[in-house]
């Protein structure tokens, strides 16, 4: 019975250590444990091969910070790879005050793989603005009423790329990568009232809350956390869209062995719980 | 004191991996990289034990992200928006004719919204009304509809019309027993308490699939610095 008492009234800091030995040790011996792709993550990869090269764009919404960095950014390194190299035109937005940055950042990242791509002809970078609602509902009437300007000050008639776009009609897909509840102001106005297709790559912590607007059918498809990003990056390595660093991918190990981990303390807590609570009902003395 | 012992060489356990990589591998020559490692280490330290690194690194996270989001505000709402079509570009003027419509257009939300400063004063407070009345009112009128059609009618829609099959019985069989559990008008017994029952077990999976997601996602914030100490920062992973 001492073992169960020391159990629960083990330090806390011995698990943190043993969550950080269970994720360091990965990244030192990989284990390359199988990695499965879901359909949420295969209809959003189907989604935007399904917008014709040259085609009409898809907007990505970086609506995050860089407290959930982690799990977002390798999902737009993703998708910027896979629209550079296919030539597929993209429009970068922020309705989130540090997701410009983050949208700025991955440009910076991704941009040196393809020195072939020009700000206003393949990509338009068209920053922050505030007024969450309003911005979404100003790109059903005009884009050029929430965004006169790229984020760079350019007027959008002067960019080669923005001719002929308007609204969503000349909008592909949107993908909204979100570390907050922004998807949800886009499916109400973007996806109810205007019909544009949607698709979002959202953190872990809040997929479980988007899945009812993927299976009615409100989202196309959906990346959730680290997982999401990993399955992207092995799905536009498969189609030989890039060769570069996959950052989730590298993560999933780690992952892998954090869970288990935790499943275990998880069942050796309850195991601890039970035992001393039906040992004290016993009447026996703590500790004996 | 025996686990304290025990604590303190397990830190130092790790620390000395960290040291050995440093040897073996190849750190960054960038001073931020190194400045971001050295803060995130601080952030750790709170593991073992509140600290002066872990309240410094805290402290200068809150302030750069409020100092950045206002900055950012600042010069995409402000200086976009009011400032430069007032002064710099001069929108209301069209074909060298003052326009009064477009002039209003400008000045009117920029009064509304400085009237939203008025709560910093005890006399003048209740202004905020007038901007928080526009804003509700406003808000609402456009979102209620569309909120109605994504959030209910649609969701209400997919399970009304789904497809024979076993994963679809168990959520109508879900949807319908969290329905009863939180139907309070009757008292919960005999076939209602025991649909209410069903219902908690349906809303305890529910819980558990979140949970089990929020495992995931805080363990992908330690792989994403993780990542960055041992690649960006130790050069000891390709």
């Amino acid at each position: 019975m001492r073992f169960w008492e020391k159990v629960m009234k083990l330090d806390r800091r011995w698990i943190f250590l043993l969550i950080g030995l269970a994720v360091l040790i990965p990244f030192l011996k990989p284990l390359k444990l199988p990695l499965t792709i879901t359909k949420p993550a295969k209809d959003v990869f189907d989604a935007v091969e399904n917008i014709p090269p040259e085609g009409p764009p898809l907007l990505i919404a970086t609506d995050y910070a860089p407290s959930t960095a982690p799990e977002l950014d390798p999902m737009l390194y993703a998708l910027l790879r896979q629209c550079f190299t296919s030539k597929r035109r993209v429009i970068l937005l922020a309705l989130y005050p540090q997701g410009a940055g983050m949208a700025q950042a991955g440009l910076d990242f991704i941009l040196p793989e393809f020195p072939e791509a020009k700000s206003g002809v393949d990509y338009v970078f068209l920053g922050y603005q505030p007024g969450i609602q309003a911005i979404v509902m100003y790109i059903g009437e005009d884009v050029r009423l929430a965004f006169p300007t790229d984020a760079y000050g350019i007027p959008l008639d002067s960019l080669p790329m923005m001719k002929n776009i308007r609204n969503y009609d000349d909008i592909a897909l949107i993908i909204d990568l979100a570390g907050s509840s922004i998807p949800i102001t886009w499916v109400t106005y973007a996806v109810a009232r205007y019909g544009e297709l949607m698709a979002v790559g959202v953190t872990a912590v809040s997929a479980a809350q988007y899945y009812p607007y993927l299976d009615s059918g409100q989202f196309v498809g959906m990346l959730g956390g680290l997982k999401g990003a990993a399955e992207y990056e092995k799905l536009i390595k498969q189609k030989g869209y890039t060769k570069a660093r996959e950052i989730a991918t590298i993560g999933m190990d780690a992952q892998s062995i954090a869970h288990l981990v935790i499943l275990f303390l998880i069942i050796i807590g309850n195991i601890a719980f039970f035992a001393s609570k039906s040992h004290k009902k016993k009447g026996g003395p703590i500790g004996s | 004191m025996k686990e304290r012992k025990g604590l303190i060489i397990g830190s130092v356990i790790m620390i000395a991996i960290f040291v050995l990589m440093f040897i073996k591998g190849e750190p960054s020559k960038s001073i931020m990289v190194w400045i971001a490692a050295i803060l995130t280490l601080s952030i750790y330290s709170f593991l073992y034990k509140d600290n002066v690194f872990y309240k410094f690194a805290e402290h200068l996270f809150v302030g750069v992200s409020v100092g950045y989001s206002v900055s950012v505000v600042w010069q995409n709402a402000f200086i976009r928006r009011v400032f430069d079509p007032l002064f710099i570009t001069r929108t209301y003027i069209v074909n060298d004719k003052f326009s009064l419509y477009l002039f209003l257009g400008i000045v009117i939300p920029t009064l509304l919204g400085l009237l939203m400063l008025s709560i910093f004063t005890k006399k003048q407070a209740w202004l905020i009304r007038i901007p928080i009345a526009f804003v509700v009112g406003s808000y609402a009128g456009m979102g209620i509809a569309p909120s109605f059609q994504a959030n209910i009618f649609e969701q209400t829609r997919s399970t009304l019309y789904v497809t024979l099959s076993i994963s679809a019985s168990i959520m109508i069989v879900g949807v319908i027993s969290t329905l009863v559990y939180f139907f309070f008008s009757k008292e919960h017994k005999g076939l209602l308490g025991k649909t209410a029952n069903l219902g908690i077990w349906f809303i305890m999976i529910a819980f558990g699939a979140s949970f089990g997601y929020t495992v995931m996602a805080r363990i992908s914030l330690l792989i994403g610095r993780m990542q960055f100490l041992l690649h960006d920062w130790l050069g000891v992973i390709k």
